[in-house]
């Protein structure tokens, strides 16, 4: 039987998630053993090349790009995860939801402490960029959603139960510890 | 102003515990609470500035910015809607020249919504510098506006039509008390006074196990024993003991505890004053809601023409050694503060936040002192039961809910209003009591409780089938019941949480999002049960009344009325999303000069 083939995105994130899925430490050989990569920051796979069994989406969206990313992804995947406070409510991103985005490009371009060089006072408009949206959208507005995992970022432990248990189809183990952040 | 609120602050011992007061009087004098008052409050009382601005943003009738000279809150909930709450407000908009919520120019006239003022029987009604106009019309709203342009005062703008039948004229109001009592209170004719002289007699324990032995259960709602909270707060024991009367019926759809504030102030102090000697407190404390202020002046009366007859005071009814007064503490608009712990915390000048129990607060409540917090009702039922005999009380009513209730009746009714009702009434003799036919739902228990439809009318009114604190709210065929009454009654819980408990705090704007989804037709099946699913976290993961009952209108009407949801489930997709990527970009392309590429998304 083929393995299972799991795939990964940083949409609005930090890659913090990324970072603590790395965190599983030498477990990264037993996962290699157990799933094949396919499009993923970890293994540099910039397009779906098949179709995936999991995906797992790290970060909202904050921008067109995002949402042409994750609709890619529900299409592609069988299951897919919200991992992180960021997928799931649009975690720190969405601190500029209570802010029009006239004042988000104004500070960013314009008037912030650090745009000393934009002497020419540029907004970015290239046809090129991804439009910024109105706000930051948790995935689960965008597209469906079939599980979420906790935490800013979630621990690399409940991220590697959580993939075990997809994989395995065995019940995920959550002990306190796992989704305690307080 | 440093003179002035130093004046203000030796009125009150320079108590930090009295900062609500305090506040509501430097808001009378500015028509908010300016900075600079903030700055001298936080020095003299030494409090941090921050202290005393979050006490303030707590409340909805204090103030960081001017509330205008003359400050009408209109009553928006979803009971003043039903009698053209929509078209009062839209000709206060236009005679006044600015929207809701704001202030005109010249500071003299500010619009506000507030959450319901308890006149759902003659709505719709609004505050205006503290009085209360009723039943107001386009033509009212105009005549009004004018003689503020006038500059006259509000107190000679109101009409006074009362129809108060106990205490006759003292109480000039429009407020009418709709009064309907079905079965006689046994007050009218005999001498204030004589029953607690009857209780005097007796000793405290007696007392209590009169009350115990009576059945009498709390008239807030949750009905709990009066007579075992009472034991519990004896056994506490304690130099220092506090009865509190909770007066701030917040719930949307009551209004009885105006009415016998109105009717029996005296048969309510009669109560305490026994409560009071059950309990050996020497004080007794009337938390009002701010709405009901306009009572204020009447009910200091009340207590003055007792305390002259020696039924409140020193040595009461020549009972040496029996001490006991009572004063009026003033709310400040904050519905979770009808919760007796977030009540306590705001007597003692703070956010009105429901404390952790235990504690509870017959052990440790006010000042940190054992602590009996009644109902108006469950007070003045002391009084016939004293009177009475706990047999006599429990002859009344049924097994589990001894004697009579009540109700606070609006909506779509012919004779809204207060009735007495023996407990263990039906829905339906409910219903054609007051008038209803074409009946869809009612809301017993206002927003907290539960939305039935019209295969339950035959269910009883009492603790053990249809508790309730006495609103009932009629709500008829014609109406759009998820989104004229479930939604705004969510979001008035959104408005009203304190925000301690997240589940509370979050979890009801998410269920707000996702009803607003489905209403406008967005939602798929998935969402209803999701709904439903995540309504019910909210019963357990929240520390008060408030955060547990919030969902209620959400999930007791997709218990009743499921078709409702799925009638506006236009789809068999699994997921829906809202998402629209052309309205989404709209905003950033124009603000950096770029046409939106929507094409490749």
């Amino acid at each position: 039987m083929s393995k299972p083939v799991l795939a990964t995105t940083s949409l609005a994130g930090c890659f913090g998630c990324h970072m603590s899925l790395l965190d599983i430490d030498e477990r990264i050989l037993e996962l290699i053993e157990l799933v094949e990569f396919n499009k993923s920051p970890i293994d540099d796979i910039k397009t779906f090349t098949k179709q995936c069994d999991i995906g797992l989406i790290e970060g909202g969206c904050c921008n067109s790009e995002n949402i042409e990313v994750l609709k890619d992804f529900r299409k592609h995947c069988k299951i897919l995860v919200s991992v992180g406070e960021c997928a799931i409510m649009g975690g720190l991103p969405a601190l500029r939801n209570g802010l029009s985005v006239k004042e988000c490009i104004e500070e960013a371009y314009l008037n912030g402490p650090t745009v000393g060089l934009n002497t020419e006072k540029i907004l970015p408009n290239d046809d090129e960029l991804p439009m910024i949206l109105d706000r930051v959208y948790p995935c689960h507005e965008i597209v469906k959603i079939d599980y979420y995992l906790p935490g800013c970022p979630p621990t690399a432990d409940l991220i590697w139960n959580a993939l075990v248990a997809l994989v395995t189809g065995d019940e995920l183990k959550l002990p306190y510890e796992v989704v305690k952040f307080d | 102003m440093k003179d002035k609120i130093a004046n203000l602050l030796k009125q009150y011992d320079n108590d930090r515990s009295r900062l609500i007061d305090i506040l509501l009087d430097i808001q009378e004098i500015y028509h908010q609470v300016p900075d600079e008052a903030v700055g001298i409050l936080a020095d003299q009382l030494d409090l941090s500035k921050v202290d005393v601005e979050q006490t303030i943003s707590f409340y909805h009738f204090l103030t960081q910015t001017p509330i205008g000279e003359y400050a009408i809150y209109l009553n928006d909930s979803p009971g003043a809607y039903m009698y053209g709450r929509a078209e009062v407000a839209k000709a206060f908009e236009e005679e006044v020249g600015i929207s809701f919520n704001s202030v005109t120019q010249d500071g003299l006239i500010g619009l506000w919504d507030t959450a319901d003022i308890g006149m759902n029987d003659q709505d719709p009604a609004a505050i205006i510098n503290g009085i209360v106009f009723t039943e107001l019309d386009p033509a009212k709203v105009k005549k009004i506006i004018g003689e503020i342009k006038d500059g006259k005062k509000v107190e000679d703008i109101a009409e006074n039509v009362a129809d108060v039948i106990y205490t006759k004229g003292i109480l000039r109001t429009m407020v009418k008390n709709h009064i309907h009592l079905n079965n006689p209170i046994p007050y009218d004719d005999q001498e204030v006074g004589s029953v607690l002289k009857q209780a005097l007699d007796l000793t405290p324990e007696q007392i209590v196990s009169e009350i115990k032995e009576s059945n009498l259960r709390g008239r807030g709602g949750a009905g709990f024993p009066t007579g075992l909270k009472w034991e519990f707060c004896r056994k506490s024991g304690g130099d220092e003991v506090y009865l509190i009367c909770n007066a701030d019926e917040g719930e949307p759809g009551t209004f009885k505890e105006r009415v016998i504030l109105t009717e029996l102030p005296k048969m309510l102090f009669e109560g305490m004053a026994i409560a009071g000697y059950a309990l050996d407190a020497r004080q007794g404390i009337i938390y009002l809601r701010y709405e009901y202020r306009y009572l204020l002046a009447y009910l200091e009366d009340v207590l003055q023409e007792m305390r002259d007859q020696n039924l409140l005071g020193k040595n009461i009814a020549g009972k040496t050694g029996f001490d006991f007064d009572i004063r009026i503490q003033l709310g400040a608009g904050s519905y979770v503060c009808g919760e007796e712990s977030g009540l306590i915390e705001s007597m003692e000048g703070k956010r009105g936040e429901p404390r952790n129990r235990p504690p509870f607060p017959v052990e440790s409540g006010y000042l940190n002192k054992p602590t009996v917090v009644n109902n108006v009702e469950t007070l003045c039922r002391v009084v016939p039961i004293i009177q009475n005999g706990a047999d006599w009380f429990k002859s009344i009513g049924t097994k589990e809910s001894a004697g009579t209730k009540f109700l606070s009746i609006s909506g779509d009714c012919n004779a809204p209003g207060v009735y007495q009702v023996e407990w263990g009434m039906t829905i339906k003799e409910m219903l054609k009591m007051v008038g209803a036919t074409d009946v869809q739902a009612v809301k017993v228990g206002g927003p907290s409780g539960t939305c039935i439809d019209p295969t339950q009318f035959g269910r009883s009114i009492a603790f053990e089938d249809l508790a309730t604190g006495g609103s009932m709210i009629i709500i008829g065929n014609k109406r759009d019941l998820l989104k004229d009454f479930i939604l705004p009654f969510t979001n008035f819980f959104i408005e009203e949480s304190c925000g301690s408990c997240a589940p509370c705090r979050s979890l009801t704007v998410i269920l707000r999002d996702k009803l607003t989804r489905i209403i406008d037709g967005n939602g798929t099946q998935s969402d209803i049960a999701e709904l439903y699913d995540w309504a019910r976290l909210g019963q357990t993961a929240n520390r008060c009344g408030l955060g547990q009952t919030a969902a209620n209108p959400i999930i007791t009407s997709i218990e009743n009325f499921r078709n409702l949801y799925e009638d506006l489930v236009k789809t068999d997709e699994d997921y829906l999303s809202a998402f629209n990527m052309e309205q989404a970009v709209a905003e950033s392309c124009e603000v950096v000069g770029r046409v939106p590429n929507i094409k490749s998304h």
